[in-house]
């Protein structure tokens, strides 16, 4: 790697300058991991401290995050793979360093297996256009769950009415497990793609992906797992699990909106036509035709989000210093106590019982609409969610039109259950006896 | 504001009781709303005989808000000629979207769901009832 340049460490750039990263020293210490996260110490409604329990929609950004942003656009912005000057190599830089921290975080072999999206959702939609369009073909069939967020379903609908192909489901079980025998049983030699969710946004429940991409790929299918849930909560290596594709979003694990990430196998990626056409994914264009950069720039048309690349790289760092088994026990920890005290209420029921559980926690409460309870939750400075989850299917499954859900990272604290469970009893006895 | 302005006893008392509400039959069903940020649902039919609104019956499910919102939009349609409900139910969508400043004396009982405005992600709960049965009406071409 090329010597740091003078000006830029003088002013303290994150971006572009080479931290060192020692995975594992960051202690899990709850105050100072607070004192990381400003957002935790606000105060909303008249005083109420903040507690932040929906981060399975988005989490909270610590600051070097933040700075690295900020640190970006005052020293180093510039296009990149493009210029030839001192701002844009720096720019390019601190952007494919933010490449090779992704790789590094999910045990991607190389970089060029990374392409950066904007989220979950394209890069399930680049996969379902660029992979789907050019080898799937009437009558084929792509197995997925009826656990899928909508960003996992949608995209194989839409692809299966162009092709007339056909979508199976792998059932829910009561407990929000997956059926694995009915899983077995839909791996026929027509299934040319596995796509699944690795972790339930509702449900919570931990699937054992890498038993069901075994599965699929001893049958010659392509694998997806969506893991928008999974990699920011516990260690996820594509090495390990094997996939083809793993989707996941920058903003659920510390980082910026707007970025994402879709790994992809190598071979399979080559393979594949372009997504979108522009500047960036070409090699040499003549008025009549085009060939295609190499990968991963064929996949990313147009100016990238540099800032957001550079944003997911502080955020990996983040994390690797935490150490994502620190990170995954303090969170399994924080949903039992929130489990147990939720079970406690009555007339509260918990949606997803499976044995190997993340920090999602759905419920309801009998007489009090999700809705009505967010409202009182935020009143009491409780920041849940309440809605379908982006997952209709699932929740029609399950017999209500919405649900509530409490979701934790590890920064959260015991004792924002404890508020949680105040404003569950509060809606609770005003929906039953009224203000009187 | 505090909550219990937002969940008047009059509110708590239509999500309670709510009148006019009952399952339908798929065939009597005009209209079908989603509201797809939250996944409520409502299903409404009505009737409207000489220019005046003789029924309206739904079903579906919502929070306190919505079926409250809902159950007094039934009341207050009931027996009212088309074109003076459709003034109101115009009337009532912006006022609860904040489009306008305050309630005409008119409104009676409806302006207890008046605090919805204050939160902006509950006006689709209030007004998710007065939109399908302005639908409605437009599907019985009057």
């Amino acid at each position: 790697m090329a010597t740091e340049p003078a000006e830029c460490k003088a002013i303290g750039c994150s971006a572009c300058g080479d931290r060192i990263v020692i995975p594992g020293s960051r202690v899990m210490d709850p105050a100072k991991i607070r004192s990381d996260f400003p957002i935790l110490n606000v105060q909303v409604h008249d005083g109420k401290p903040l507690a932040y329990l929906d981060n399975a929609a988005t989490t909270q950004k610590p600051s070097s995050v933040v700075c690295a942003l900020c640190d970006y656009y005052q020293f180093c912005n510039a296009n990149v793979h493009r210029s030839l000057h001192y701002l844009a190599e720096q720019a390019t830089r601190a952007f494919e360093r933010g490449r090779e921290r992704v790789a590094a975080f999910i045990g991607a072999p190389n970089v060029r297996s990374i392409i950066f999206t904007r989220g979950t959702t394209e890069s399930i939609n680049l996969v379902a256009h660029s992979w789907g369009r050019k080898f799937i073909q009437a009558g084929d069939e792509i197995v997925l769950t009826e656990m899928e967020h909508h960003s996992n379903l949608v995209p194989w609908q839409l692809l299966a009415k162009e092709k007339g192909a056909v979508l199976k489901f792998v059932p829910v079980l009561k407990d929000g497990t997956l059926d694995q025998e009915a899983y077995r049983k839909l791996l026929t030699p027509k299934v040319r793609l596995v796509a699944f969710v690795h972790v339930s946004n509702v449900l919570g429940t931990v699937n054992p992906a890498k038993e069901m991409v075994a599965a699929a790929r001893a049958i010659g299918a392509v694998t997806l797992v969506d893991g928008a849930q999974s990699v920011p909560h516990q260690a996820v290596s594509v090495a390990d699990l094997d996939c083809d594709f793993l989707a996941f979003s920058g903003h659920k694990m510390l980082g910026p909106t707007g970025i994402g990430v879709l790994y992809g196998r190598e071979a399979l990626l080559e393979s594949m036509d372009p997504f979108m056409g522009g500047g960036e994914m070409i090699s040499r264009v003549t008025l009549k035709e085009s060939t295609w950069a190499d990968i991963p720039q064929k996949f990313e048309a147009g100016t990238p989000d540099i800032s957001g690349a550079v944003g997911l790289g502080a955020a990996t760092d983040y994390l690797t210093e935490l150490g994502m088994d620190k990170v995954h026990a303090r969170e399994q920890e924080l949903t039992r106590v929130a489990i147990d005290a939720l079970s406690a209420v009555p007339g509260v029921h918990i949606f997803g019982r499976a044995p190997e559980r993340s920090g999602a926690v759905s419920f309801e409460v009998d007489g009090v609409h999700p809705h009505d309870l967010a409202q009182f939750a935020d009143r009491e400075g409780v920041a849940i969610r309440a809605g379908h989850m982006c997952a209709q299917p699932l929740l029609r499954k399950f017999g209500v039109p919405a649900v509530a859900r409490a979701s934790f990272y590890f920064y959260n604290l015991p004792e924002e259950t404890d508020r949680l469970i105040h404003a569950v009893v509060k809606a609770k006895e005003f929906f039953a006896h009224g203000t009187r | 504001m505090e909550l219990d302005e937002l969940y008047q006893d009059m509110i708590l008392d239509h999500f309670k009781h709510p009148r006019n509400r009952q399952e339908l039959s798929d065939e009597e069903v005009l209209v079908d709303e989603e509201n797809p940020t939250c996944g409520d649902h409502i299903r409404l039919t009505a009737r409207v005989e000489g220019g005046v609104i003789r029924d309206v019956r739904y079903d579906g499910k919502g929070c306190a808000i919505s079926t409250a919102s809902a159950s007094m939009m039934s009341e207050r349609l009931i027996g009212m000629p088309v074109v003076d409900a459709r003034k109101l139910i115009g009337e009532f969508i912006a006022l609860i979207r904040g489009e306008r400043e305050s309630a005409p004396e008119a409104f009676g009982d409806l302006v207890a769901l008046e605090g919805v405005k204050q939160y902006p992600m509950r006006v689709k709960c209030a007004t998710m009832a007065w939109h399908a049965v302005e639908k409605a009406l437009g599907k019985l071409g009057v």
